[in-house]
């Protein structure tokens, strides 16, 4: 639990969620999926004006054109793919299966007046 | 066992890689429940293109010999197909040849005289340019196109097989195939395909089980049991304790894939779209509506790696706080001296080494992405460095050890001692190796591209 005095009150995408994971999907993809807690967490996520193409393209430095997200409502699910910035195994990539990159998703703070924890 | 046709296939997938390990007991319960073939994944590109640059399995021997054994033995008791798929992680000609070595050894140690068939997938520079002349090798997104020099650099290239090749070697009468890079469906979809099975349901069900038990409520509990028929299949979990719901099955569609609906295969399109998925009981699923579209142009998607360079990595590590409380001034006058001492001593332009400094403990795994700060208590500090050889590499690491060792933050009016882990500190990594292919060739026919051996030994 976040301190209240010293934290925003707001929870993060990963308080909503049942797992929130990432993954190469190939050598030259990644791939991240919100398992949401329930229907109301789904709402929050698989909405259009919190998580888009743009908002995914700021947080992992890639081209929103190339971003692809799936919302799938019959598993309480928001999949995200996209080009690997960076090439898997080479001098500058630090996270060779792409495992740890979920985390700047998952700490993304839901907006005022979305549904509170389930 | 016989290849005619069949009103179902029932498959036994103890695992999800070959070297991974399974108690004995997943394989009694699956041989208990009925088994057409007995398929299992043996490698992947997930961990890096080292093993496909350098052809070297990611497992160890005594790890895959022990699976052999187990899954050799159950074969022949069941007299079912073994079908295993990019062997030696890689799925290079000598992966194929080092997996049936230690088949071999397993077969003779246990009495067994099974028909084994070799699948060999690695592709000739060559022959492949042959292809790009005439137009027939095509990017997958985000590369480009390819050129001849890409190809060229390749220290090893697969092709990925479909499941066309490991249906010949069945037709032939073999019970163990050991294939080359394959698709991670096609090792699961062949023998059904074989005996009549319907591609879509097929297909599905291939995807669900090539990470064994990952589409179980808990996958550390072993394989899955699927059974494919005329309209669908149907899928349990090994393990009597562990289930498989609508959702863990239907999940599973997520996993390592770009697209959850559709997945390219060398023969076509699954498409699950409009796949319903349906708990026969507690831990049992039933799953139809699957389909297959045959694509026009069979393809046959290339993976090729090459060597970039040459690495060495130093390691030191930081308790101080008062370095730490200036961290990323620390980091940033390292970077400097670095330059500095390897140009002025080594007389090496910025273009002829590169390296990357990480703060483990601060921001090394995401770097510039990383959405939190605030002091750490302890930071490793990686240093790697890169260059055209070995001895390069390693005078940039040795020749900056001083800094590693003693480097102040730029307040500080002393210097202070950092913790080294190893002596020494530097560690020659040898070559280093990026992916360079994502594309497919328009395949003459199916098995074209493939090479079949039959017998344990070349």
């Amino acid at each position: 639990m976040t301190d209240p005095l010293t934290r925003p009150t707001s929870p993060t995408v990963a308080d909503l969620a049942h797992e929130v994971r990432s993954k190469n999907a190939g050598p030259f993809w990644v791939t991240m999926e919100l398992f949401m807690r329930d229907a109301a967490g789904y709402r929050v996520v698989a909405d259009e004006e919190f998580i888009n193409e743009d908002v995914v393209a700021g947080l992992y430095g890639v081209e929103a054109s190339a971003v692809r997200i799936f919302r799938i409502p019959s598993l309480d699910v928001v999949k995200i793919s996209f080009p690997r910035p960076v090439s898997q195994g080479s001098l500058r990539d630090r996270d060779v299966h792409a495992g740890q990159h979920h985390v700047p998703l998952a700490l993304l703070r839901v907006p005022e007046g979305a549904p509170a924890r389930g | 066992m016989d290849n005619a046709p069949a009103g179902s296939v029932r498959i036994l997938t103890p695992s999800g890689m070959l070297g991974a390990g399974w108690d004995e007991s997943t394989i009694e319960r699956g041989l208990a429940l009925g088994v057409d073939v007995i398929t299992l994944d043996g490698g992947s590109t997930d961990s890096g293109p080292y093993y496909l640059g350098s052809s070297t399995p990611k497992t160890a021997a005594q790890a895959v010999a022990r699976d052999l054994r187990s899954l050799l033995k159950a074969a022949a008791r069941a007299d079912v197909p073994l079908i295993i798929g990019s062997c030696g992680t890689s799925g290079t000609d000598s992966g194929v040849d080092w997996v049936a070595g230690l088949a071999a050894g397993v077969m003779a140690e246990e009495g067994l005289d099974l028909k084994v068939a070799r699948i060999y997938s690695e592709q000739d520079a060559a022959d492949l340019k042959e292809h790009l002349d005439a137009g027939r090798i095509h990017a997958l997104p985000p590369l480009g196109e390819l050129s001849a020099e890409t190809l060229e650099s390749c220290t090893h290239v697969v092709g990925m097989m479909g499941h066309e090749p490991i249906v010949e070697a069945l037709e032939a009468g073999a019970q163990v195939i050991l294939a080359g890079r394959a698709t991670d469906t096609a090792l699961a979809a062949a023998y059904p395909l074989l005996k009549g099975m319907p591609a879509g349901p097929t297909w599905h069900a291939a995807k669900i089980v090539e990470c064994g038990g990952q589409a179980t409520t808990n996958p550390r509990t072993g394989g899955v049991h699927t059974t494919i028929d005329a309209t669908g299949f149907t899928i349990e979990p090994l393990d009597p304790e562990t289930a498989c719901t609508p959702r863990t099955v239907a999940a599973h569609m997520l996993y390592e894939t770009v697209d959850p609906f559709q997945m390219r295969e060398p023969d076509g399109t699954l498409d699950v779209r409009d796949a319903v998925y349906t708990a026969l009981d507690e831990r049992t699923v039933r799953v139809e509506g699957s389909r297959f579209h045959v694509a026009d142009q069979h393809t046959v998607k290339l993976e090729g790696a090459r060597i970039t360079g040459y690495e060495t990595m130093s390691f030191s590590a930081i308790r101080d706080p008062l370095i730490l409380r200036d961290i990323d001034a620390w980091a940033d006058l390292m970077r400097t001296m670095i330059r500095q001492w390897v140009s002025g001593t080594l007389g090496l332009a910025d273009d002829e080494y590169a390296f990357d400094l990480r703060l483990y403990g601060h921001d090394a795994v995401l770097d510039d992405l990383e959405p939190e700060s605030g002091p750490p208590r302890e930071v490793g500090v990686m240093l790697l460095v890169d260059a055209a050889d070995q001895a390069t590499a390693t005078a940039v690491a040795k020749l900056v050890n001083p800094l590693m060792l003693h480097l102040p933050t730029p307040a500080m009016g002393y210097l202070p001692s950092l913790a080294f882990p190893t002596s020494p500190a530097e560690v020659e990594r040898g070559a280093a190796y990026e992916f360079v292919l994502n594309h497919v060739v328009d395949s003459p026919t199916p098995t074209s591209l493939f090479r079949i051996e039959y017998g344990v030994q070349r």
